[in-house]
């Protein structure tokens, strides 16, 4: 098996350029929204929305700033599946059409995938959606085609900012370390890493460099494997089955003449 | 702010709330009907019957359902067969998986009983049919493992749900068994309602009713243990599904039953039809709640 690889997003040299966007759907043939239809979202720069099965990176745009606007930032974002060593959507899939490769990305065989979106509800990062082109579930495959060429990415490789980072895992934590320890020795002290280490989904192989909290930038504080839900709930609905069982029984046993 | 809520809904609308309703129903006839045949007494046995007539029909509709409702319908054997090998594709830690082959197997099982059941008719021209359904050993063996896979079939759904991380679904471990408690309660008023006519099924009736009236007990403590263990994610409940849970799933499929079963005479001879839909209706607006509460958070 080739080494993990992934991205590092830095978002604090983001500049909102959508190069990422554009270099994804290019490289990906993603076809536009509603045929090219697509309607002003009204929030900010954003009018890509969401990720889904059309949308494989999505540059958010967070606005935050004083009522007179005389004080602010902006929040900028490129988001992107995880391809969490831990994949709900891997997990749940029914049909095999998850994998995970040999550098430990988590890809979709849009030939096997049959939409039955179960993957979609499972992704704790709401990565998943349906592309209309193919009706299967679709999502980044952190550009697997390309990386089996020896290739970079095609949003790293369009990103001018070098806030999108592809390489080894093990480089690019290094790196995301060193560059948080800068930011706060410059006394941007909110600088942190979510999801670089194995305590969220076993570690996140695209994970990101904020200066807020993780729900400011639309991600989930504590994302969860969905079937921390399965043991439980099956005893609960066994218990049930044993107990309308019983109660079944009760009901309908054969009582002789008694009540004949 | 809980996590759940930074997911998307996998669109999973009213073919889902179909299948939910009448996958309850057919697993819980079959199961009623299993009991009924291996406990019972002689005199159930036509009710039973009336279980298996309406179990395999209804499991073909939730079948077709499932695979209208793929956004590549062509591709449902997917879900069964590994497209490249061509071996089983069974993942036993996916529920949608797992119940993949529970509605195919309970298919087969509820087939055989179907046919055994059709056999028994009065002017039935096939009575080799018999030998499907108990009391001989192959009728026997196929009512305890058929009804198996049909309690599975009434209660994996909500398992299904649990096992997301979408809001209401993932934030409580009890859909499983609430699906369940109302798929046999659904299923006991769908035979009150179809046996109804028959008089010499009456104590089976009757058995069916008490049957059905510890249910919607057991239904109304499960469900409110569900909206417990939700937190503060219960507050997506605040307001119309809310209002559908309280008036139409408690208030119309389970307390009013309750009060028809525990008064009978106030609402005439027609007490046992007229409680039989209002469950039915219950067990339905319960699925609606749950399942579209979800997809519109």
């Amino acid at each position: 098996m080739a080494e993990p690889m992934g991205f590092f997003t830095d978002t604090t040299v983001c500049i909102g350029c959508k190069a990422c966007e554009v270099a994804c759907k290019q490289w990906n043939q993603l076809p536009a929204a509603k045929g090219g239809l697509n309607s002003l979202s009204g929030d900010s720069y954003d009018n890509t929305r969401r990720l889904d099965g059309l949308h494989w990176r999505h540059v958010k745009f967070v606005e935050q700033f004083t009522p007179d606007r005389s004080e602010g930032r902006w929040l900028l974002m490129s988001d992107v599946c995880k391809h969490c060593v831990q994949a709900g959507c891997l997990e749940v899939c029914p049909t095999g059409a998850i994998f995970r490769t040999e550098f430990d990305t988590v890809v979709i065989q849009s030939d096997v995938c049959n939409g039955c979106r179960d993957c979609i509800g499972a992704c704790p990062f709401g990565v998943i959606g349906i592309n209309p082109a193919s009706g299967t579930a679709q999502k980044c495959t952190l550009c697997y085609d390309r990386m089996q060429a020896g290739l970079v990415p095609a949003c790293a490789k369009a990103c001018p900012t070098e806030s999108i980072q592809f390489g080894t895992i093990a480089e690019l934590k290094k790196r995301a370390a060193a560059r948080v320890q800068r930011l706060q020795g410059q006394g941007e002290k909110r600088a942190y890493l979510y999801g670089a280490d194995d305590k969220m989904l076993g570690g996140l192989n695209a994970f990101f460099l904020l200066v807020d909290r993780p729900e400011i930038y639309g991600l989930p504080p504590d994302p969860k494997m969905p079937s921390r839900n399965l043991t439980s709930s099956s005893l609960w609905a066994t218990l049930g089955a044993i107990g309308i069982g019983v109660l079944g029984l009760i009901s309908f046993r054969h009582r002789g003449d008694r009540d004949a | 702010m809980p996590s759940t809520l930074f997911t998307e809904a996998p669109h999973w609308g009213w073919l889902i709330v179909f299948y939910f309703f009448l996958g309850g129903i057919a697993g819980g006839a079959y199961f009623l009907a299993a009991l009924m045949d291996l406990f019972g007494r002689p005199t159930d046995r036509p009710l039973a019957r009336l279980g298996y007539l309406i179990a395999f029909p209804l499991v073909i509709v939730c079948g077709l359902l499932l695979i209208v409702d793929l956004s590549r319908p062509e591709r449902f054997w997917h879900m069964l067969i590994q497209v490249n090998t061509f071996r089983p594709m069974f993942k036993a830690y996916s529920p949608m998986s797992f119940g993949s082959w529970g509605v195919l197997l309970f298919g087969a099982f509820s087939f055989l009983s179907f046919l055994g059941a059709f056999g028994e008719g009065d002017a039935s021209r096939w009575p080799a049919l018999r030998v499907f359904r108990g009391p001989g050993i192959l009728g026997v063996v196929i009512t305890v493992l058929g009804g198996l896979f049909a309690v599975f079939l009434a209660g994996y759904t909500g398992v299904l749900l649990s096992v997301t991380n979408r809001p209401i679904w993932a934030d409580t471990t009890l859909l499983g068994l609430t699906f369940l408690i109302s798929g046999a309660s659904t299923a006991a008023a769908l035979l009150i309602l179809l046996g109804w006519r028959r008089r010499t099924t009456l104590t089976g009736l009757r058995a069916l009713e008490r049957f059905d009236s510890w249910l919607l007990v057991f239904e109304l403590v499960a469900l409110i243990a569900l909206v417990f263990s939700l937190g503060e994610i219960a507050r997506l409940w605040l307001g119309l599904w809310g209002a559908l849970l309280l008036f139409g799933v408690v208030g119309l499929g389970i307390v009013l039953p309750l009060l028809v079963h525990w008064r009978p005479r106030a609402f005439g001879t027609a007490s046992a039809p007229i409680a039989a839909v209002l469950v039915l209706v219950g067990g339905f607006l319960l699925r609606v709640v749950i399942v579209l509460s979800s997809e519109g958070a």
